[in-house]
């Protein structure tokens, strides 16, 4: 059951993700791209992770894609004029291939080690996700916590300044 | 039975995917899209491994990687709109300002 479902929400994931680079109106990417967001969430769901599902739902498929939708509208383009890209099109194929060759190639070779921890699902199911993110956030990440929020301040300003009338 | 080398392949045809689109596409705005994409196939790799090791730091680089993405979505489609008033297009074939 559980594989069924794995390999429902991999194959939508990859078919849209791959029309998000075909489609020739930039809506219509943004779409498969919400769609490919979801399947993530699925995915992540499954992996006993709810909470950052429920994150990847609001940050990614709220406010990132409205932010994305709102500039599209904002931008009015149109479809884009059927141009013919042969040599982009066949360096940037070759690229992704061997990079997914590669890739795989190191997967199957590769010996996974790192630290193991004790977050089981059994420890995941009496506390729940969100308590133990918060707990090693909150201790063990705090400076990077605080560093985070400066970043997005800085991006606030960046994004007033660059959206003024003179930039 | 789903074993975490399922998840990191599709995340490695994501990946490729998304390297696919940025290296093909000539609007600003869908590359930056697949962009979004090849995060979000880290993401999927991070969180795997993650439950993969039962070790709770992937997740919180996941947290990361998410708030970094949000700070490059205001600037980045900021920057779209400030380039959009001097050129009236979105192009990559028009950011030659720099050109010499």
């Amino acid at each position: 059951m559980l594989s069924i479902l794995f390999y429902l929400f991999a194959t939508v994931a990859i078919f849209s993700a791959f029309y998000v680079t075909k489609a020739r109106s930039p809506v219509n990417s943004a779409l498969c791209l919400v769609t490919t967001f979801i399947c993530f969430a699925v995915l992540y769901i499954m992996l006993d992770a709810p909470f950052m599902a429920a994150i990847q739902i609001m940050v990614y498929a709220g406010a990132i894609m409205v932010l994305i939708i709102f500039v599209i509208m904002l931008l009015n383009l149109g479809t884009a004029i059927k141009k013919r890209y042969t040599h982009a099109l066949v360096w940037g194929g070759g690229v992704s291939v061997l990079m997914l060759f590669i890739t795989n190639v190191f997967i199957r070779r590769g010996e996974m080690s790192g630290k193991v921890g004790d977050v089981t699902t059994q420890t995941i199911h009496n506390y729940g996700h969100t308590e133990l993110i918060g707990k090693a956030m909150f201790t063990e990440f705090l400076l990077p916590f605080e560093i985070a929020s400066i970043l997005l301040l800085v991006a606030i300003v960046g994004a007033v300044i660059l959206s003024k009338r003179e930039v | 039975m789903i074993g975490v080398y399922h998840y990191l392949i599709l995340s490695a045809i994501i990946f490729s995917i998304g390297t696919f689109g940025v290296l093909t596409r000539k609007n600003a705005i869908v590359i930056f899209m697949c962009i979004e994409l090849m995060l979000n196939s880290v993401n999927l790799t991070f969180i795997a491994l993650s439950r993969h090791l039962q070790n709770m730091d992937g997740q919180i680089f996941v947290f990361f990687v998410m708030t970094v993405a949000a700070a490059e979505a205001a600037v980045g489609l900021a920057l779209m709109i400030a380039f959009y008033r001097n050129r009236e297009s979105i192009d990559t074939d028009d950011f030659n300002m720099l050109k010499w």
